[in-house]
């Protein structure tokens, strides 16, 4: 068997760990356009605050390629893949052959219309080059003051770093609170009031409409007319699958490439998994994009499963994040802003030490839940969620503070125990 | 009475450069003693809560805490010594009967101490018993005078018998005097070795019936747990007349101590009193004793060995005499520092005579009758180690009960708090927080490798005497000599001293 | 592979499995100076209420969570030894294994660099120090639990 995968990140090594589990003999070739190791996506704001260094990005070890038997064409672009023929182009011109493909190509930054966005000094913020190049910014320019547009995860992980490199931050956000996509409003004043003590201005139901400056960004100038000085800048409003190489073929996208619980697209042989995939969400009975890391793993290890020919779903296509910021940290998962009444919520909160707890559920079921700088042993409501267990002898005990395996009945806690 | 005018026994000792502050004292100290104090950032404790049970000293991980008595003094006084005085103390607080757990502590002779074993030199050799067979395996019950054999060289007739593979029995401890761990622990170390444990007064448990071929079922005068499956579960059946520690008077389980096990156990409805009355209200005389006797016979029939088990008291010989006359199969001797789950300490410290004599006395008396081979004799009440088993042989035992031991053996320290049923060692309690503390995988390994231990030792002591079988012991009082005793006191125990 | 399994009919409540992971997780592995001198966040959990105690922890699952779920590739799980262990220079506090353990038996280590705490099993030891200074033997490193009565 011959495998292709493109894409080094988390769906990529999935794929190949999942693939060498079952298959220790057939070829994978890996390719990817960045010119790296595999390395951890997210850290790269870590890199940027001058956390890790680029040594210590690396997901897998240095000879994992080679444990692995995997042929990598690292730095080299697919330019189009003929499913009818069963091979791929890449910007060479090379051609390759496969007889299982996976699509594993993550996403890309979105970019609203912004006039004057050829400026200089302007980027987006998902790879590590763009991170080390704001980082020889940061230091090139003395670098004063930067805007971020977009309050989500990235925006506010950029902001982060960019504060912690000593530059005053203005976030730019189009809604009315941060993290919109996984805090409901109250957790989000917690957070923006953690931020702002730590010097980082917002501007809210706002965007930027134009940029100011000659060559280089010297400012911003936002739709309602404020004007902000700034020499750098980063946009960070969201990130759609990186579809490119699907758009033209047979294969079937929505937002994303469309995937059943396997991994496997509409053509056979041809898988995707993560940031672009589209896939069953079994909190919302509709397919999904989720674009976080341990998704994106755990769909890669299924897709190679599959590939090799092993039979394995993947049941957790579901929003999850844990993220921190200046050491406020947080755990959610699943719904956490329910559309009508037929939820429960449970919630507590303790404004002074910024703790809020929030749980979401339907007929008994955690189907969502918030963890604000109280995140300990959160992975337990991860649990719940995701097997959709019956919590109605413990709903009680779900926000104590002694919430744990002592909750349930013997049975069913020897029961996991014992799994 | 807001002054308590007690001075505090124990004096809780802790190495402050020892003592991580992990707690584990005071989450292990029923009694409350030990306590964070956040303002110190210390340990503290209540010394007077503190009854010297030892739990906190084993369980600190740094051997930080020691438990000493409390260096305030009484005036010396040999008459009234601090014990008389606390007493004294404690009852004018309460008006109530002193009360007091395991056996009686006084400064009492102890005839063991006084008894020597002989050994082999030179003329008859000794005998190693790591090299040559030696047999410990003991059978209780009526002998017949003489031996008949069937065609299948079978002894005819031969009435029940309960083997034992040393002469050692785990003694009555009810389930409720003690928990149903403790119990655990001792079932099912007798049946690993092969021995007997008695139930006690308290019924059977439903997770003890497993133990029954090493069983012994007891009758007492509340007649608690008594049914056709109960008397037929074990390997013999007791009638407990009377206890060492308490002769003369009944026994009293709390109602807090009578949870749902021990009531289904029991037969009693949950949170009543266990009242034992002081005598069974069906037996006055031995003929009363007789009909009980063939009563439970004839219920399990004939198949199982009869024991009656009494307080050593003044006429033990007599009554002994009269047992088995009755038809009893075994005798059961219980010496006054037999141990108790609650006595009043005045009954428990003055009450009842020496098992050491009464065993003497009551062999004697037997022999004298032609009876010893009618019933086996069988004594407890302080046995403490194998050389006391081996005393007791000599002495005419066919076997010992041993119960505190047997506790020491699963954590006992000895603190003889039973009665407050807060026992830290997970023993004498039915708190199940503290019940649990007692492991029965771990109890039960202890329990059997106590009597093992001794096992060998008593091998050993055997082989020294050049004897390879403990029925050459039995009643063999020329393998003791006294020492540091009176003639009277030689004479009745039919020893010689020391030297002779 | 054997993992260890609590017998909570037994536990005593008492943290000295706590105490004794503490002290084996320490530079000094002397208890007295784990305890005084360094600062060392316990590798399990211990739950209890009233009169139910139970030490729990990481399950070292075949198919495990954590690892999966991991940003940095830190927590892996040994393919030899079974054991699900993270490699400390590489964690970088994200708390995403929190997020993915269903046990909830991962830690944050409380004093020193921001990253997790969690049982390695002891795997340098010759047994997990929570068991074998167990005062009640209500811990047991076991293939399963059936094995060795826990019910
Ligand atoms: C700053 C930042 C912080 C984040 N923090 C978190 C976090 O804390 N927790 C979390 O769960 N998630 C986080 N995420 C999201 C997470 O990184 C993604 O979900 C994850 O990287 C998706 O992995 P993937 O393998 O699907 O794709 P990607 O990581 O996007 O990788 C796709 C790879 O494919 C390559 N590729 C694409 N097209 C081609 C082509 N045509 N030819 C060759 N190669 C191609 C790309 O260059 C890239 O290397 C963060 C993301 C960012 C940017
Ligand atoms: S158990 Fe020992 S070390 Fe722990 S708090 Fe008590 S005295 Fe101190
Ligand atoms: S009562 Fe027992 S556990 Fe409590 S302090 Fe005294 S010796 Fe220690
Ligand atoms: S906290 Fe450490 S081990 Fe856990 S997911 Fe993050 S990097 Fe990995």
């Amino acid at each position: 068997m011959s495998y292709l995968i493109i894409g080094n990140s988390a769906a990529g090594i999935g794929a190949v760990e999942g693939i060498r589990e079952v298959d220790t003999e057939g070829e994978i070739t890996l390719i990817s356009d960045e010119p790296y190791h595999s390395y951890s996506r997210p850290l790269i704001s870590y890199y940027l605050a001058g956390k890790v260094e680029e040594e210590g990005m690396k997901y897998r070890p240095d000879d994992f390629y080679e444990q692995h038997q995997v042929k990598t064409k690292l730095g080299k672009k697919v330019v189009s893949v003929n499913e009818a023929e069963q091979q791929v182009t890449l910007e060479s011109g090379e051609q390759l052959e496969y007889q299982q493909l996976l699509l594993a190509t993550g996403g890309t930054p979105f970019i609203p219309p912004i006039k004057e966005a050829d400026k200089k000094n302007i980027y987006t913020f998902i790879k590590l080059d763009e991170a080390k190049e704001i980082a020889s910014k940061v230091e090139e320019l003395q670098l004063e003051r930067a805007v971020i547009l977009g309050a989500g995860l990235i925006g506010l992980k950029a902001a982060e770093a960019l504060r912690q490199l000593g530059v005053e931050v203005t976030v730019i956000e189009l809604a009315n609170q941060v993290l919109s996509a996984i805090l409901d409003e109250e957790a989000a004043a917690l957070v923006q009031q953690h931020l702002e003590e730590q010097g980082i201005e917002f501007i809210f139901e706002d965007t930027i409409e134009e940029f100011l400056g000659i060559a280089e960004v010297e400012g911003v100038k936002l739709k309602s007319g404020k004007e902000l000085r700034s020499q750098l800048a980063i946009i960070a409003v969201g990130v759609r699958p990186n579809v490119e190489l699907a758009t033209g073929t047979e294969i079937e996208i929505e937002q994303g490439i469309v995937v059943n619980q396997k991994q496997q697209t509409n053509i056979e042989g041809i898988y995707a998994a993560g940031d672009v995939c589209q896939g069953p969400n079994p909190l919302q009975n509709e397919n999904t994009v989720v674009p976080i890391w341990p998704n994106a793993y755990n769909q890669g290890l299924i897709a190679g499963k599959n590939m090799a020919g092993e039979s394995a779903e993947y049941q957790q296509n579901f929003p999850r994040n844990s993220i921190g910021f200046f050491g406020l940290s947080m755990i959610t998962a699943g719904l956490i802003k329910p559309e009508d009444d037929s939820y429960e919520l449970l919630i507590s909160k303790c404004e002074e030490s910024k703790c809020y707890q929030k749980i979401v559920l339907k007929d008994n079921q955690i189907v969502g839940f918030i963890r604000l700088n109280d995140v300990d042993r959160a992975g337990i409501l991860t649990g719940l969620l995701k097997e959709g267990a019956d919590i109605s002898k413990v709903k009680s005990e779900l926000l104590s503070d002694s919430f744990g395996y002592i909750s349930f009945d013997e049975e069913w806690r020897q029961a996991k125990i014992s799994e | 009475m807001s002054l308590n005018y007690r001075c505090p026994e124990f004096l809780v000792e802790r190495v402050e450069s020892n003592c991580i502050e992990c707690q584990a004292c005071e989450r292990q100290c029923a009694n409350e003693v030990h306590f964070y104090d956040q303002d110190f950032e210390k340990m503290r404790a209540k010394d007077e809560n503190c009854v010297n049970c030892h739990r906190c000293v084993v369980i600190c991980p740094t051997n930080a805490i020691g438990i000493r008595k409390h260096p305030s003094e009484y005036k010396e006084n040999h008459n009234w010594t601090a014990g008389m005085i606390n007493n004294i103390q404690k009852q004018a607080e309460s008006g109530g009967v002193l009360l007091s757990g395991m056996g009686n502590p006084t400064k009492k002779k102890i005839y063991w101490d006084h008894l020597l074993l002989n050994a082999s030199q030179v003329t008859n050799p000794s005998i190693d018993p790591l090299r040559e067979p030696m047999e410990l395996k003991t059978f209780l019950g009526r002998k017949p005078s003489k031996l008949e054999f069937d065609e299948e060289e079978q002894i005819k007739d031969l009435p029940p018998q309960l083997e034992l593979s040393a002469p050692i029995m785990f003694g009555a401890m009810s389930f409720g005097s003690i928990s149903i761990n403790a119990c655990k622990s001792l079932a099912r170390a007798a049946s690993e070795v092969g021995i007997i444990y008695n139930t006690g007064e308290g019924g059977l448990h439903e997770d003890l019936r497993q133990y029954g071929e090493n069983t012994m079922v007891q009758v007492a005068s509340g007649r608690f747990g008594v049914n056709q499956d109960y008397l037929e579960a074990g390997a013999g059946i007791e009638i407990k007349i009377g206890q060492g520690a308490k002769p003369g008077i009944g026994g009293h389980l709390p109602g807090e101590k009578v949870g749902p096990e021990v009531s289904k156990t029991r037969m009693i409805p949950e949170g009543t009193d266990a009242l034992s009355p002081a005598p069974h209200h069906d037996i006055y005389s031995i003929e009363d004793l007789r009909q009980l006797i063939y009563a439970l016979k004839e219920a399990t029939d004939y198949q199982k060995p009869v024991s009656v088990k009494i307080s050593a008291v003044h006429n033990s010989a007599a009554i002994a005499s009269g047992i088995a006359t009755a038809g009893a199969d075994i005798i059961t001797i219980d010496g006054y520092r037999g141990g108790t789950g609650a006595a009043p300490t005045m009954i428990r410290d003055n009450v009842g005579i020496p098992i050491e004599l009464a065993l003497a006395a009551v062999d004697d008396r037997l022999r004298e009758e032609g009876l010893r081979n009618q019933v086996s004799l069988v004594v407890s009440g302080s046995v403490r180690n194998s050389a006391d088993v081996v005393k007791a042989i000599a002495l005419g035992a066919d076997a010992v009960y041993i119960a505190s031991a047997a506790l020491i053996s699963l954590g006992c320290h000895m603190c003889q708090s039973c009665y407050t049923g807060k026992c830290n060692w997970g023993i004498a309690t039915q708190e199940p927080e503290l019940v649990k503390r007692l492991n029965p995988e771990v109890g039960f390994e202890r329990a059997k490798n106590l009597i093992e231990g001794w096992a060998h030792e008593i091998k050993e002591m055997l082989g020294g005497m050049g004897i390879n079988a403990l029925e050459s012991l039995r009643g063999n009082r020329l393998m003791l000599r006294g020492i540091d005793l009176t003639d009277r006191e030689l004479e009745i125990l039919g020893v010689k001293l020391a030297g002779e | 592979m054997k993992r260890i399994y609590a017998k909570e009919e037994y536990c005593l409540g008492c943290k000295l499995c706590e105490v004794y992971c503490v002290t084996s997780h320490s530079a000094s592995k002397d208890i007295i100076k784990a305890h005084k001198l360094e600062s060392i966040t316990p590798r399990l959990i211990i739950e209890s209420s009233d009169n139910l105690s139970f030490a729990l922890q990481c399950r070292h699952c075949d198919e495990a969570d954590c690892t999966r779920a991991c940003i940095t590739g830190a927590m892996q799980k040994d393919e030899e030894t079974g054991v699900v262990n993270y490699d400390e220079e590489r964690c970088v506090g994200c708390w995403t294994c929190i997020m993915a353990c269903s046990f909830g038996v991962i830690r944050r280590e409380q004093a020193g660099k921001k990253v997790i705490a969690k049982c390695d099993l002891c795997i340098e030891e010759e047994a997990p120090a929570c068991v074998t200074n167990c005062p009640n033997d209500a811990l047991v490193l076991a293939e399963r639990a059936e094995e060795e009565g826990v019910q």
